[in-house]
């Protein structure tokens, strides 16, 4: 019986083990990233930018060009890399305490130059990293480490909507909430992410992909567990779906 | 046998996300075998059941599954 | 080439345009603004981008990333605009990148005032960022020289992969003065085969990384810094000596203050005979310690006399290049005021124990 290889790791990633724990979902979503500027052809002509937290050693982990950036500011960097290059694919990959707290006026600003890029804005509602302290994006009663009791609105406010507030910058082309939490969601994520890289080779503006993604380690629950805890827990704060798309509005 | 899966175990961090995915229930936990990251890795019992449908292989965050599906035969040559 | 009358902001920037510069990100700050309005209108017409950023912070990090492109990339900004910059500084020296900040000083500490003062130069010497990394820097005493060194800039900082500032106190950046544009074309880029220019297929990837989880990593990165350092400060050490050829009195000052320098010792000599010399570091960094210990041990050297718009920062070097051979005396002024040349002169004949 002859067979074809129908899945394989993406000729956009390094051959080396990832960092990350078992079962974090870091892990799907960089192939993804990987298969779509693969398909698209355009991996020889990228160059992404890593952030600091847990995905900062993305570096090592894609076959294009790669740039680390200091924490937040990776949409700066970004910047400064494709105002050199303009012809070039440039993508940042931010956690949740890169881009929404520290890096939160370069990713506004990003947006509203219309800045030719493409943000893949991982939200895991903790800072992985450091050792699961609390984030923008923890949500409300959610223990971390440095909300033990859980966070309390009172004290910090409620969970910041990262794609609903960008989709009110006309530079945003694209913005787009996904999860990877099932089948479905990583195939819609893959659509998502591709949709994004088409649109800045159009030159249409800035797009952000986020992507629900989990931290068992952090959350205490192992990785299947996670993927329900996130399915239960996340989607009803951060709704999955497009929130701004320039093309459609043209149509 | 429609389709085969491989996995290079020496890099399965036993997360078991490929599990419940797997729509023939064929992955499970190899609890006899400690690789060498200290993890069981996830391995497949009745490959014969296998439909090469990658869902494994989507799933897995450390992209240590290949998958390989039954060629198919176009129409015309039937 | 005719002499043209330039202000200091715009002919450093006009400088930067024929050094080759492609790539300016930055924020408006007194007393620099002159500088990104200049390249707003000036840099695209030369083929090159012109940005202005949410912040200094973001700039400098625009810069990070253009520099990591194999650009020429610089940005500007005052003092209290330069300190948002040394995290982003720190991460380009890191990460060996060519690139020229410019910082036209002004009063501090805080937000401190908008005149001219030279407040910054243990920030720009000793690394205000981070971590063990240098940043070379070079200190114009007049509009001619800052547009001369601004090509110096760039060069050094390609030749040796790492940061070059321009530290110019306001008054360079304010005044006008007569400027020659050198009869040079614009240089053509070198090759930077480690810049992110995406792979196409033909080579591994290259990383623009700063990071070293490994201690022993870590301790190799900072040692192969090192050894380019020592080799900048053993080759590119710049200063001018000038005055008396025997004096008595050394003043010893960069930028502005050394031409007030000057003009002391010309009211010392005048009214008191008192000879003396001025001698200039131009490279703060690498700091011309071995010159400045030659031209204080010279015979006729009876005090050495610091000027600076400052409470006394260049004051440490020239106190490491005295070795304690002569007695070293300071004045200055920050916060905006500058001492005039009467008052210099009056510190000059006390440091000699004359009235």
């Amino acid at each position: 019986m002859e067979m074809d290889v129908v899945y394989q790791k993406s000729a956009g990633l390094e051959d080396v083990e990832f960092h990350y724990c078992p079962g974090c979902t870091h892990g799907i979503i960089h192939k993804l990233i990987a298969e779509v500027l693969v398909e698209l052809d355009l991996i020889g002509d990228t160059i992404g930018v890593a952030p600091v937290g847990c995905a900062v050693f993305a570096y090592d982990y894609f076959t294009c060009d790669m740039h680390e950036a200091a924490h937040g500011r990776a949409p700066a960097v970004a910047t400064g890399i494709k105002r050199a290059l303009p012809d070039k694919t440039v993508f940042t990959y931010q956690g949740d305490g890169d881009l929404a707290a520290i890096g939160t006026a370069e990713i506004v600003h990003a947006a509203m130059r219309g800045e030719k890029i493409t943000t893949i804005f991982v939200n895991n509602t903790n800072y992985g990293m450091t050792g699961g302290q609390m984030a923008p994006t923890t949500l409300i009663g959610q223990k971390v480490t440095t909300a033990p009791l859980g966070r309390s609105k009172e004290h910090y406010g409620s969970p910041i909507k990262v794609s609903e507030m960008l989709a009110t910058i006309e530079g945003a082309a694209y913005i787009e909430r996904v999860s990877v939490h099932n089948m479905a969601g990583i195939i819609r994520a893959k659509k998502a992410i591709k949709k994004a890289f088409q649109l800045q080779q159009e030159g249409a503006g800035f797009t952000l992909i986020e992507v629900l993604s989990t931290c068992p380690t952090n959350w205490g629950l192992t990785p299947n567990d996670a993927l329900n805890w996130l399915q239960d827990n996340m989607i009803p704060v951060f709704p999955l779906g497009v929130y701004r798309d320039i093309t459609a509005e043209d149509k | 046998m429609k389709g085969k899966v491989e996995f290079r175990s020496d890099w399965c961090k036993g997360c078991e996300l490929c599990i419940p995915v797997c729509p023939v229930d064929i992955i499970f936990i190899d609890e006899s075998v400690t690789n060498s990251k200290g993890y069981h890795p996830a391995t497949v019992s009745e490959m014969e059941k296998c439909i090469g449908c990658a869902n494994c292989g989507r799933i897995c965050p450390d992209s240590i599954i290949t998958v390989w599906r039954e060629k198919r035969v176009k129409k015309a040559e039937k | 080439m005719a002499k043209e009358l330039w202000k200091g902001n715009e002919a450093m920037a006009e400088a930067a345009i024929r050094a080759g510069l492609k790539c300016y990100f930055g924020y408006p700050i007194t007393p620099q603004s002159e500088i990104p309005e200049y390249f707003s209108l000036h840099l695209p017409e030369h083929g090159g981008v012109f940005l202005q950023a949410e912040s200094e912070i973001a700039a400098i990090n625009m810069v990070y990333g253009a520099a990591g492109s194999g650009v020429r990339t610089m940005t500007s900004s005052s003092s209290p605009g330069i300190s948002l910059k040394q995290e982003g500084i720190s991460y380009i020296a890191g990460s060996e990148l060519p690139c020229v900040i410019l910082n036209v000083m002004r009063g501090g500490p805080g937000l401190g005032t908008i005149q001219p003062a030279q407040g910054d130069y243990f920030q720009a010497t000793r690394g205000g960022g981070n971590g063990d990394y240098r940043v070379i820097v070079l200190a114009p005493a007049n509009v001619q020289e800052a547009t001369d060194l601004m090509r110096l800039a760039f060069d050094l900082a390609d030749k040796y992969r790492m940061p070059a500032m321009i530290l110019a106190d306001g008054m360079i950046g304010q005044m006008m003065e007569p400027v020659e544009w050198p009869d040079e074309p614009t240089p053509e880029p070198i090759a930077k085969p480690w810049a992110t220019t995406g792979t196409k297929g033909e080579r591994r990837h290259n990383i623009i990384n700063s990071l070293f989880m490994e201690p022993e990593a870590c301790a190799r990165h900072n040692e192969k810094l090192d050894q380019k350092y020592r080799t900048v400060a053993a080759n590119e050490t710049r200063f001018e000596l000038i005055g008396d050829e025997e004096p008595e009195i050394l003043f010893a000052a960069f930028g502005t203050p050394s031409r007030l320098a000057r003009a002391a010792g010309k009211i010392l000599e005048e009214e008191d005979g008192i000879k003396t010399a001025v001698f200039r570091p131009i490279s703060l960094w690498p700091y011309p310690y071995d010159a400045l210990y030659d031209a204080i041990n010279q015979e006729s050297v009876k005090a050495v006399v610091t000027v600076e718009l400052n409470t006394g920062q260049m004051l440490d070097d020239v106190k490491i290049a005295n070795q304690g051979s002569k007695p070293i005396s300071f004045i200055g002024k920050a916060g905006g005021m500058i001492p005039t040349p009467r008052e210099i002169a009056v510190a000059a004949k006390e440091a000699l124990g004359r009235k």
